[in-house]
């Protein structure tokens, strides 16, 4: 099992008392395969994602991650499984203005330290980037910018891909386009996927589907 | 990792060239004001080193008298021939020509190795060097300004002070007209044994223990101190740049820093990329800072080196050495200066939550919590400077001083505009008024740095301004006074000026002496003058306070005038009794007003100053005469003694060579003072800039809202104006304020002398005009941009909107 | 001994010294030049004579302590004319040179002033006798009818040494060479030059160990001249002996690129000078020992055939070296073989 969540908790301060975001999660996911979650909005589906990548820690229960549970890693280790075995995908595709196409793309593979040049060939053809190598994100289409976000999480060959509504900034056709593109370059890596969306027509389209809500998986 | 990391985040630079420009021109500027400043004071105080050093002054002790007057020659002698290893020198200021130059006479053949400037004695130099006309020795600076005039034959020597020469003991005495005097006695470090006591051998001799240090050093002290406190308050105006600058740099890779860390970037390795990044630019910045600091030094230094030689007679070169430690306190001040500028930010980023909002929060939004604090912060700074002001003392708390009340102004700046703007909403009629009242209070956040910047820089400006005009002011009121005789000459020899007077007496009103001996009063180099018991006097002199019939005490010989920095200095006031030269004692009659003279002087009358020095040198005359009639005689003068132009001088010569004296003296102060203000327009011109990227979000809805674009760049424009008028008029009380403590407590402290305060209305108007004026500027490129903005471009906002 | 006034130019044209002494020997303008045949004039020749170039007042005494302990003292005063005139005040070119040597078997102590004449600090009167350098003096005692060097008293002082004695002279004054006109070369170069070695001696010796009380016999010479080497001469070898006979000797060699240049003057115990040909004596060295980095001679043989002299030279400290301006070794000697007896030996130019 590639991923196991183990009875997570969380909470979140606010002015009145805590806020209990997260009961009890239990969830896995095997090398390969494809996972949903869907949920509304508040139902706590962003913050689950993000105690995966280790951007957050939950407040209770077990997060393992290729057979090692990540919770209670410290800043430097966490940032190193972010670097190499998971990769992200948000829904702002966060790419670094001042860098142009290119160099966006292979951003993190050289920042873990294995780029591979011929990967991010093919990468790029198969994103449709090649021809927009040299721009800079903001010249390009909201479609184009997310394409560069996924092939710069898939430049690194992760183990597992988080996306976070990977196409909710997108009209419905570029998004579908994108999703395609997706599922298909994350299938050929072998890595598995853990989507978050608020969209269940999308979420049919993977393996698997969990939903939340309040906080609890229905 | 740390190489792909530290890319990304520079090529943030590459994409905004002129933020980068700025943070480097900013610090350059700060580093360049400040190594200017230390290249100057490094050179001069290499120079009174070198004056300390000359003839090992620095590690050889000394025997003088205590008076600092000269010793017969029969001294030497007399030590010598009782076992002392003592070598006689002797010193003394003259003219060659139009040139004055300290002549240090030595005796080679005694002097001690340690004393040892130049060989005198190789091969066939020793004779012409001791027999007539001797040779004159000086670095190639001195010898070329002696090219033109009549002297003994001059060889280059390096080492030696500026405006000095070095000759044989016996030419010495030659040229300064002192035959067997010595000035003092250079003691070797190693005596022999079986010497006769001190006390017998020569009595009245004081033993002078070596001294790092010259009386140069000190008196200069506090000039050097008002140039460093310049230095350091424009390195502070240019951090202001330097801090908005990266805070804004900051901000706007907020969403960068976190996809960095997002994507797998440890906090530590990314704060330690920024200060990297921050090194790089501020070794680079330093370095140009550096280099510029010394273009203007150079530009600087010859009127620094000729105030320093009018007012303390203090030589120092007009050309600059490149010292290394200047470099490398430059680039230190500019990577320490871009650590605390940055050091909020980097706190900051150390502290940013991984999951903090995305969007990107508008830079440097001050909170009402921080405004207070600032606002608490300014209180404390005032109380405080109001504090020294009452029980504070000394050059140290004038500085002080200065510093807690304009920091505390800056600081309370933002408050008063806040203040002021808030009013101004209030008092708006209509929608667009209110908006602009309120989006002006908005800007204010961003826009504070960069006005508390130029409130220091237009208060300093204003204070300098009414110090040096309140000082111009009444110098010129007392030269009036003092130089109330209409010729001055001067006599070549002792019969010369006896003809003189002889040939004057039928054809003028009066003759007065101005003679004069230098030595020490109260342990201080002194001048004491013989005056005449003349109207001119009793009409004229700028007495400051005095006992009734004064001027009789004088003429009966037992009252003397002290001038306003001795009393100061010494704290001696009417009344009390000073030791003279030769240890006589004399009361103190009144105090007067003597500006622009760096050490001591003490009036008496003629008769006592003859009775008590008969050795004075009787060369120097002020003649009365009708004023239409003056022009006439000193053409007599000349004619009949055959005496060059500058030995006849008219009163208005003087008068426009000590004007022209003390407008050199505050030249560089001048320069400083445009300088800060050039960069505090430059901080102005820098957050504008980089404000108004952020602008059009706030703008883009009013647009929308059907205000037409024209309308839109000329508020911008406004707005400009009316922070910088603001400002100015926050600087106005400010500047007084620092204006009050240069004259009652720095000058004092400084130069020995407390100037009234004058106003000068004329020079604010012409001030905010110029303040205005930069403000315009800088408003004027984001304006113009905001005007050259496509409609799409205003419509992206929307579209962007996230 | 004229070459001993080489030192004062050595040291006052201090960057010449060391490249030999080619330069110091050379001919200059308006001095005068010693002739043969001029008679001395006292008490006046024993003042100063500022035509000539050089000129110095040297003094040398072998000291015993009640212990019997050897010493050696030196007190020299050189006088060198930059220009052949005096002047008064601080332009006259007469510069003088103090050297004070005190020699003990095992340390040498030395000092050297400098001073310019003209006003008071250093200079020479002939009668009463005075010679004088900062608080170094030779001060004349003798009756008014006695010649004013018959009697001195004498005094020098260093950082840790001084000397104080008292100087009477038990025979009378001894032209050297022809009547007083010393030759120094083959070439013709000479001096003029007499001594006075018949000095007893008593006084005290101040050491950084404490006052020793001391007495012995002393030599003083008075030399000047203009012109005083040739210029292919390198150096000297300068003996002056007392023998326990009462007999006085004065030798020295010139050194060159040949066999050098010897000259000696045999003094009878009454005072009678009996002038050698050149070349009569003849030093050889024995022995040489490491001092100052130098290699220099400390035992000799010196021969007088003449006068049946053949004697071996040893010093007393051979580190008897004068550490001044222009370095020299000049120290307290004693002798044995035909005759016996204690002297002093100079020796300059070794490298």
């Amino acid at each position: 099992m590639l991923l196991r969540l183990d009875q997570i908790d969380k909470f979140y301060p606010t002015g009145e008392g805590p806020l209990h975001v997260l009961h009890g999660i239990d969830l896995s996911l095997e090398a390969g395969k494809s996972l949903a979650l869907t949920g509304e909005s508040g139902s706590g589906k962003s913050t689950l994602l993000h105690l995966v990548a280790g951007l957050d820690s939950p407040d209770a229960g077990e997060i393992h991650l290729g057979g090692t549970n990540i919770v209670g890693l410290n800043d430097t280790a966490l940032a190193a499984l972010r670097r190499g075995t998971v990769g992200l995908v948000f829904q702002q595709f966060n790419l670094i203005p001042s860098l142009d196409v290119a160099a966006n793309l292979a951003f993190q593979a050289r920042l873990a330290g294995r780029p591979d040049p011929a990967w991010l060939k093919v990468l790029a053809e198969r994103l449709g980037l090649a021809k927009v190598l040299t721009r800079y994100p903001e010249q390009l289409s909201s479609g184009q910018q997310q394409r560069v976000a996924i092939g710069r999480t898939l430049a690194v060959r992760p183990r597992l891909v988080l996306a976070d509504e990977p196409t909710g900034n997108l009209d419905e056709a570029t998004g579908d386009a994108v999703l395609d593109l997706m599922l298909s370059l994350v299938a050929e890596t072998g890595a598995a996927l853990l989507m978050v969306t608020h969209s269940n027509r999308l979420a049919n389209r993977l393996n698997a589907h969990v939903h939340l809500h309040a906080g609890r998986l229905a | 990792m740390v190489w792909t990391g530290l890319s990304a985040l520079l090529s943030h630079w590459r994409r905004r060239p002129v933020q980068l420009a700025m943070l480097l021109l900013g610090l350059s500027l700060a580093t360049a004001l400040w190594s200017a400043i230390q290249a100057i004071n490094g050179e001069a105080r290499a120079s009174y080193d070198r004056a300390a050093a000359i003839l090992g002054q620095d590690r050889l002790a000394q025997l003088v008298r205590e008076d600092g007057t000269r010793m017969d020659q029969q001294v030497f002698v007399r030590l010598r021939r009782a076992g002392w290893l003592a070598s006689p020198v002797i010193e003394g200021e003259m003219r060659f020509g139009d040139v004055r130059l300290r002549v240090l006479g030595i005796d080679p053949l005694t002097l001690p190795p340690q004393a040892q400037q130049v060989d005198v004695a190789v091969g066939d130099e020793l004779l012409p060097f001791i027999t007539a006309p001797g040779v004159l020795y000086a670095t190639p600076e001195t010898a070329a300004r002696l090219t033109e005039q009549a002297t003994p034959p001059v060889r280059v020597a390096e080492g030696l002070p500026p405006g000095t020469v070095l000759t044989d003991i016996g030419q010495a005495q030659v040229l300064l007209g002192a035959k067997d005097k010595i000035s003092r006695l250079l003691l070797w470090p190693d005596q022999p044994i079986g010497r006769a006591p001190l006390e017998v051998t020569a009595p009245g001799l004081t033993l002078r223990e070596p001294s790092e240090t010259g009386d140069l050093a000190r008196l200069t002290d506090s000039f050097h101190l008002n140039l460093t406190a310049f230095g350091f308050l424009a390195f502070a105006v240019g951090l202001f740049i330097v801090h908005s600058a990266i805070g804004l740099a900051f901000e706007q890779r907020r969403p960068v820093f976190r996809t960095l860390r997002a994507l797998g970037l440890p906090a530590r390795v990314l704060v330690l990329l920024l200060i990297a990044e921050l090194l790089i630019f501020a070794l680079l910045a330093g370095l140009v800072g550096v280099a510029l600091g010394y273009v203007v030094a150079s530009a600087l230094l010859p009127d620094v080196a000729a105030t320093l030689r009018g007012l303390y007679g203090a030589d120092v070169p007009g050309t600059l050495s490149i010292r290394p430690a200047v470099w490398a306190a430059g680039l230190a001040i500019a990577v320490i200066g871009t650590l605390v500028a940055a050091a909020q930010s980097l706190w900051r980023l150390w502290h940013l939550p991984l999951l903090a909002p995305a969007q990107p929060r508008a830079w440097a939004r001050a909170s009402e919590r921080a405004l207070r604090a600032q606002g608490v912060a300014a209180m404390v700074l005032l109380l405080t400077a109001a504090g020294i002001a009452h029980f504070g003392s000394g050059l140290e708390a004038g500085f002080a001083l200065l510093a807690a009340l304009l920091l505390g102004a800056a600081l309370a700046l933002p408050l008063v505009l806040t203040g002021i703007l808030h009013l101004g909403g209030r008092l708006a009629r209509g929608p667009l008024a209110e908006w602009f009242w309120a989006d002006t209070r908005q800007q204010l956040p961003g826009l504070s740095l960069a006005l508390m910047a130029l409130l220091l820089a237009l208060a300093v400006n204003v204070g300098v301004s009414t110090m040096v005009s309140s000082f111009r002011l009444t110098f010129t009121g007392w030269l009036d006074q003092r130089l109330a005789s209409e010729l001055y000459v001067t006599a070549r020899t002792e019969a010369e000026a006896t003809a003189i007077r002889d040939w004057l007496a039928q054809r003028s009103d009066a003759v007065l002496p101005i003679w004069s001996i230098e030595g020490r009063v109260a342990g201080q180099p002194a001048a004491i003058y013989g005056v005449a018991d003349h109207g001119t006097y009793r009409d004229n002199w700028p007495i400051l306070s005095a006992v009734p019939g004064v001027w009789d005490r004088i003429a009966t010989g037992d009252g003397a005038l002290i001038n306003e920095q001795l009393a100061r200095r010494q704290e001696l006031g009417l009344g009390d009794q000073i030791t003279l030269p030769g240890g006589w004692r004399a009361s103190i009659v009144g105090v007067y007003a003597d500006y622009g003279n760096p050490i001591g002087q003490v009036i008496i009358g003629i008769d006592t100053l003859v009775r008590h020095y008969p050795d004075v040198s009787r060369l120097r005359y002020a003649i009365r005469i009708a004023p239409g009639k003056a022009e006439a005689l000193a053409a007599g003068l000349r004619a009949e003694f055959g005496l060059p132009a500058q030995n006849v001088i008219d009163q208005a010569g003087i008068k426009v060579f000590s004007l022209k004296v003390f407008e050199r003296t505050f030249r560089v102060t001048a320069a400083l003072n445009v300088l800060t203000l050039g960069v505090a327009g430059l901080a102005m011109f820098a957050s504008l800039m980089t404000l108004s990227g952020m602008r059009l979000p706030q703008l883009a809805p009013v647009w929308a809202m059907g205000l037409p674009r024209r309308h839109l760049v000329w508020l911008e424009l406004w707005r400009g104006l009316l922070l910088a008028a603001l400002t100015m008029l926050a600087a106005l009380p400010v500047g007084i304020g620092l204006a009050f403590v240069l004259l009652a407590v720095v000058n004092v402290e400084a130069f020995g002398w407390r100037l009234p305060m004058h106003l000068f209305p004329g020079d604010w108007a012409r001030l905010a005009a110029l303040a205005l004026l930069a403000a315009g500027l800088a408003a004027a490129v984001p304006a113009w941009r905001l005007a050259r903005l496509s409609p799409s471009d205003l419509l992206k906002v929307f579209a962007h909107e996230r | 001994m004229s070459v001993r006034a080489l030192l004062i130019y050595m040291s006052l044209a201090a960057p010449a010294f060391g490249q030999g002494f080619a330069g110091l020997g050379t001919e200059a303008d308006g001095f005068s030049v010693p002739q043969p045949g001029t008679a001395f004039n006292f008490p006046a020749d024993h003042g100063p004579h500022p035509g000539y170039r050089i000129e110095w007042w040297y003094l040398t005494a072998n000291l015993q302590a009640a212990d019997g302990a050897d010493f050696g003292v030196q007190w020299t005063l050189f006088r060198s004319a930059l220009a052949p005139v005096e002047r008064s005040g601080w332009s006259s070119p007469q510069l003088w040179m103090g050297h004070a040597g005190l020699t003990t078997r095992t340390h040498q102590f030395v000092a050297e002033r400098l001073a310019r004449g003209g006003i008071g600090q250093a200079g020479v009167s002939a009668a009463p006798f005075a010679a004088w350098i900062d608080n170094w003096q030779m001060a004349g005692r003798a009756l008014p009818e006695a010649d004013a060097l018959s009697a001195l008293d004498l005094h020098a002082a260093g950082q840790a040494f001084s000397y104080e004695l008292a100087l009477d002279a038990k025979g009378p004054l001894v032209p050297q060479g022809v009547q007083g006109y010393s030759v120094k070369s083959e070439k013709g170069q000479a001096s003029y030059y007499y001594s006075q070695p018949f000095y007893h001696v008593t006084g005290t010796l101040t050491l950084p160990a404490g006052v020793i009380a001391v007495s012995g016999q002393a030599w003083l010479d008075h030399e000047w001249s203009s012109q005083p080497l040739a210029e292919d001469q390198t150096g000297w070898d300068w003996f002056s002996l007392h023998f326990d006979s009462g007999e006085k000797m004065m030798g020295f060699r010139l050194r060159d690129g040949g066999a050098g240049f010897t000259s000696a003057t045999w003094i009878k115990a009454d005072g009678r000078p009996q002038p050698q040909a050149p070349g009569a004596l003849r030093v050889t060295p024995l022995e040489t020992a490491a001092v100052a980095g130098r290699s220099v001679p400390i035992r000799w043989r010196v021969q007088l055939p003449e006068n049946g002299v053949d004697v071996t030279i040893r010093t007393l400290n051979p580190e008897a070296w004068m550490d001044t301006r222009s370095p020299y070794w000049e120290g307290p000697i004693r002798f044995e073989g035909t005759h016996a007896g204690r002297g002093y030996l100079e020796m300059t130019g070794y490298e």
